[in-house]
C-alpha cells in the first residue's frame, strides 16, 4: 500500500495485509500523536489496511 | 471497533476516556466539551461578541466552526506574519473557511503595518523568531479585540497546548508564568480583553479527528519557524507518557488546575493583582508593567536597526 506521510511530505510503500497499530508500529510512531486515514475516512488501531489502500498518516502535533 | 454510544463504526478511540466514537459522536462529543469549557470556566454567553484568534491550523478552524454552528457571535482574526508561502497558504485556507460561513474577519499585515514579516523582525532585533512572534501575536489579539469592543477573545489552545507549556514553565520554576495558565482569563484593567481557551478539554488528536470528519480544510504544514521548538519536544515527550498511561495530560494539566483553584481563594485575584501592577503603556496605551511594553520596545529596537542599516 502506498503510505503518505507528513512533516516532510513523502510516500513510503508497505506491504499489507496489516493492522493500523502494526503499521504505527513500524514506522516508529506513537498513535498519540497521528491519525490515519483511509481515502477520506479515519481508521481505528484495529482496522486492517489492504495493498489497495491509499493511506494518510497526518500528525496533529503543532507549535502551539 | 464500534462507537461506544451507538451501533456505527468507530473513527477515534480515546484511550483516556476508555471510549471511541463514530462520526457523528466524535462531533457530538467535541461539542460538549467546549460547552462545558465555557460554563465551568464562564468563558462568555450566546450575547458576547467572540473574536476568535484564527492561523488557519486545526485547532483555531475548529474552535471557529464549534462556535458558529452553536449560534455564539462570533469574527475571526487573522495576523499575517508575513512567512512566506506558509501564511499565504494558512491565510487561503482563512479566507475560504470565512467566506464560505460569512463569518467577518479581521485581518494584521505584519509586513504592511510593521514594515517586515517576522523572520526579519526577530532578526533585527537578535530576538528568537517564536519568542518575537508570540508577543507580536498576543498583541494584536488584544488589541484587535478592545479596540473593536469584542467582550471576549478565544484561541484555538487545547490540552496538549497547555499540558506542554505547563511541563516547560514547571520544569524551569517558571513560577511567575503559572498564574496566567488558566483556561479564562479576566478583564481585569482597562485596556486588557477578557480571553479564553474553550479547546483546553480536548487533545490535539481529538480536535484533528472533528476537522478532518467535518471536513474543515486546515493548513497541515507546521509553520517552518516551528521546526526544533522546544515546544514539540515536550508535546512529544507527554505523548510517550500518554501512550503508556492515558490519562496523563490530562491529569497533569487538569490537576493543576484544581491546586490553582484551591489556592486562589487565599490570595488576592488575578484582577485585583492586576490592578496592582499595570498601567498604560507610554507610547500605544496597552497595558504593561513597565514604562513601554514589550511590542513598543521590540518595535523601537527594530527602527533603530533599520535606520543603522539605511
Amino acid at each position: 500500500m502506498k503510505v503518505l506521510l507528513n512533516h516532510p511530505a513523502r510516500e513510503v510503500e508497505v506491504k499489507g495485509p496489516k493492522r493500523v497499530r502494526d503499521l504505527l508500529k513500524e514506522l516508529s510512531l506513537l498513535p498519540e500523536s497521528v491519525l490515519v486515514v483511509r481515502g477520506d475516512d479515519l481508521v481505528t488501531e484495529d482496522d486492517t489496511l489492504n495493498d489497495e489502500d491509499h493511506i494518510e498518516i497526518r500528525p496533529v502535533i503543532s507549535g502551539g | 471497533m464500534r462507537c461506544r454510544k451507538c451501533p456505527n463504526k468507530a473513527v477515534l478511540g480515546i484511550p483516556r476516556h476508555h471510549t471511541a466514537f463514530c462520526k457523528r459522536c466524535l462531533t457530538e462529543f467535541v461539542n460538549d466539551q467546549v460547552e462545558r469549557a465555557v460554563a465551568e470556566e464562564k468563558m462568555f454567553a450566546k450575547t458576547d461578541r467572540v473574536l476568535v484568534a484564527v492561523s488557519g491550523g486545526k485547532d483555531s478552524l475548529s474552535l471557529l466552526d464549534v462556535l458558529h454552528r452553536r449560534g455564539y457571535q462570533t469574527a475571526a482574526l487573522y495576523v499575517d506574519l508575513g512567512i512566506g508561502e506558509y501564511s499565504r497558504q494558512s491565510k487561503a485556507k482563512v479566507e475560504q473557511f470565512v467566506a464560505a460561513r460569512g463569518i467577518t474577519l479581521h485581518v494584521h499585515e505584519l509586513k504592511e503595518e510593521e514594515g517586515a514579516g517576522i523572520n526579519d523582525l526577530a532578526d533585527l532585533i537578535h530576538r528568537p523568531t517564536c519568542s518575537a512572534c508570540g508577543t507580536i501575536k498576543r498583541y494584536h489579539f488584544n488589541r484587535t479585540a478592545v479596540e473593536h469592543g469584542y467582550d471576549v477573545l478565544a484561541t484555538g489552545h487545547n490540552l496538549d497546548d497547555e499540558a506542554s507549556r505547563l511541563l516547560g514553565n514547571v520544569l524551569h520554576w517558571q513560577t511567575e508564568y503559572l498564574d496566567k495558565q488558566g483556561p479564562s482569563l479576566p478583564a481585569s484593567v482597562e485596556g486588557f480583553a477578557k480571553k479564553v481557551k474553550p479547546l483546553y478539554r480536548l487533545a490535539e488528536r481529538e480536535i484533528a479527528a472533528y476537522a478532518v470528519v467535518n471536513k474543515i480544510d486546515y493548513i497541515v504544514e507546521e509553520c517552518p519557524n516551528a521546526k526544533g521548538a522546544k515546544m514539540l519536544l515536550y508535546k512529544e515527550i507527554l505523548n510517550r507518557l500518554e501512550d503508556e498511561s492515558p490519562g496523563t495530560k490530562q491529569a497533569f494539566y487538569w490537576g493543576f488546575l484544581a491546586r490553582q483553584k484551591a489556592e486562589a481563594q487565599a490570595r488576592p485575584s488575578m484582577a485585583e493583582s492586576d490592578r496592582a501592577l499595570l498601567h498604560p503603556c507610554a507610547k500605544c496605551g496597552q497595558p504593561t508593567t513597565a514604562e513601554v511594553c514589550t511590542y513598543c520596545k521590540m518595535m523601537g529596537r527594530m527602527m533603530a536597526k533599520t535606520h543603522q542599516r539605511a
